[in-house]
């Protein structure tokens, strides 16, 4: 008899990837408005799997198992309730799958015309749907996609389980009470309804990339979930769009460097003063991968422009031998589409490696985001350095600003340093 | 437009038990054609309803109901399951009862049968 540690550890995983896709495919045969079911199918479905691995050992064939058994569940709830429930399909099979002669053939071929990539895509288009808030979107996808438990999500999200579990249930409620069709065949909405999908999913990785986790595994564990949902994207002929290969490399070029970016205690490091060589080479080959997809078409997205700037820091031998000259091109075409603070603090901070103080000096103060800048500790870094061989003092001033104003350690210690070094 | 009642007899009725275990893809054949058929007549909305029966049920009878068990006939005398559509006449219902798969056996049999409102 297999024990049972190595059973929940193979099912752990298991159960998640495969949760995803029982429940779209039940989802798309009951209908949205069925989640609910759906899901309680799913969960049965692993009961029954638990119970019968346990004596029996793992079939050959895992997954083809738990769908099966999850056909045969679903046959057995929809025997109950096939009279009651509303269920998305045409009149013409819901009125045959009520008869007793032609319910398990019409079943079948309902069962046999669902394709798995097709339905995980529904899911996500109707997960985020636009009247739903983008954190019930991301907490629906984590649930119904990624085969997270609300106990999961809640810890993943930094909130109260109480509240993943209300809002679950008020996402399903808004399934029940508006007629939802989340087709994709439908090809008027499908740029904006991709877009949103898209904006989900980078708001989940960055949830595990950016947020102060101290959990490294929780933070991976997000940023993998992200990649996955994005892949599910391009690995689909309808939505391998250049724009999504272009959020796959970016998000592949951050996750490659994610060891890098934390010290033993859980700070953040910036990229000056990464450990290049604990980067993800795998990921780096498959975010140029990406990249060199999405150029394609003359769509140019904010994605294209921030996954081309992180391409360029992934094959750069050091901070100081990155082509600078290039980030700054890109960053002048960003700001260009996407003016903040933040892309503005950046595209100086390419700028002055491009060119010398007094120039760098003057292009700052004629910012519109001056005012904004002054909380940023980046700022505060940049002025230090451009200071630092002609004013002492006031160099030093910003770098103990910088220094007050950061939250990663490392960057502190950089600070204390390079004020020591002019001193 | 009326609404007639077909009842099977005979047929696989009593066979599709034996069916379904000696040779489940011929069983899954032969449901298919009933879909195949009843999907024809919801295609054309002349379908209402239709089950099949268990072999085994209860019997009430007369003023005193008593209950016993049944019905112990014959195999092809028993009424395996139903059929309810919709025919302009006779002839019409004729016709599309000729398309079940039940008449694919020997002692298949359909009962066609007006439903008819009572008079009073």
């Amino acid at each position: 008899m297999p024990d049972s540690h190595n059973i929940n550890k193979l099912t752990d995983d298991l159960f998640r990837r495969e949760a995803g896709k029982m429940t779209s495919v039940l989802t798309g045969i009951f209908g949205i408005k069925q989640l609910e079911l759906a899901e309680d199918i799913v969960q049965e479905t692993f009961i029954s799997a638990i119970n019968n691995w346990r004596l029996n050992g793992v079939p050959d064939n895992p997954p083809a198992w738990l769908m099966q058994v999850a056909k045969n569940k679903a046959i057995d709830q929809l025997r109950k309730k096939r009279n009651t429930i509303d269920l998305d399909i045409s009149d013409q099979e819901k009125t045959l799958l009520r008869s007793g002669y032609t319910f398990i053939p019409v079943f079948d071929k309902i069962w046999n015309q669902i394709k798995i990539e097709d339905e995980m895509l529904q899911m996500m288009f109707a997960s985020c749907h636009e009247d739903i808030s983008i954190e019930n979107q991301i907490t629906l996808m984590l649930k119904t996609l990624c085969g997270f438990s609300t106990l999961e999500i809640s810890r993943a999200l930094i909130t109260a389980e109480d509240t993943i579990s209300k809002r679950l249930y008020r996402t399903k409620e808004f399934f029940r009470s508006k007629h939802i069709k989340p087709g994709i065949a439908n090809p008027s909405h499908y740029e904006s309804k991709l877009d949103s999908v898209l904006k989900a999913i980078y708001l989940l990785f960055n949830e595990g990339y950016l947020s102060t986790h101290s959990d490294q595994s929780i933070r991976k564990d997000l940023i993998h979930q992200a990649i996955y949902l994005g892949s599910i994207l391009v690995d689909h002929p309808k939505t391998n769009t250049p724009k999504v290969n272009a959020a796959m490399s970016l998000m592949c070029f951050h996750a490659a460097r994610l060891d890098s970016r934390l010290d033993a205690f859980g700070d953040i490091i910036l990229l000056a003063q990464q450990d290049r060589s604990l980067w993800d080479l795998s990921l780096i080959a498959k975010g140029m991968f990406y990249l060199d997809q999405s150029a394609q078409g003359d769509d140019i997205t904010t994605y294209h422009l921030e996954a081309a700037i992180a391409s360029e820091h992934c094959i750069a031998p050091s901070y100081d031998r990155t082509d600078w000259k290039k980030i700054l091109q890109i960053y002048d075409w960003l700001e260009s589409i996407q003016p903040n603070p933040i892309v503005a603090l950046n595209r100086m901070v390419a700028y002055s490696k491009c060119h010398d103080a007094s120039s760098t000096l003057n292009t700052l103060k004629q910012s519109p985001f001056l005012s904004q800048w002054q909380i940023q500790p980046v700022y505060h870094a940049l002025l230090g350095d451009l200071f630092a061989s002609s004013d002492a003092s006031v160099a030093k001033e910003h770098y103990l600003k910088a220094s007050g104003l950061t939250h990663s350690n490392a960057e502190k210690k950089l600070m204390l340093k390079k004020m020591e070094a002019i001193s | 437009m009326s609404e007639y009642l077909f009842l099977f007899r005979g047929g696989d009725s009593r066979r599709l038990t034996t069916l379904k275990e000696q040779s489940p893809e011929a069983w899954q054949q032969h449901m298919r054609k009933w879909m195949v058929w009843m999907g024809g007549l919801t295609e054309q909305g002349k379908f209402v309803a239709a089950q099949p029966l268990e072999q085994s049920g209860k019997q009430v009878t007369g003023d005193k109901k008593i209950v016993t068990d049944g019905p112990f006939i014959e195999g092809k005398e028993m009424v395996g399951g139903y059929l309810i559509c919709k025919a302009d006449s006779y002839d019409e219902a004729v016709e599309m009862a000729k398309g079940c798969p039940i008449l694919e056996f020997e002692d298949g049999n359909v009962e066609v049968r007006l439903l008819q409102d009572m008079n009073m």
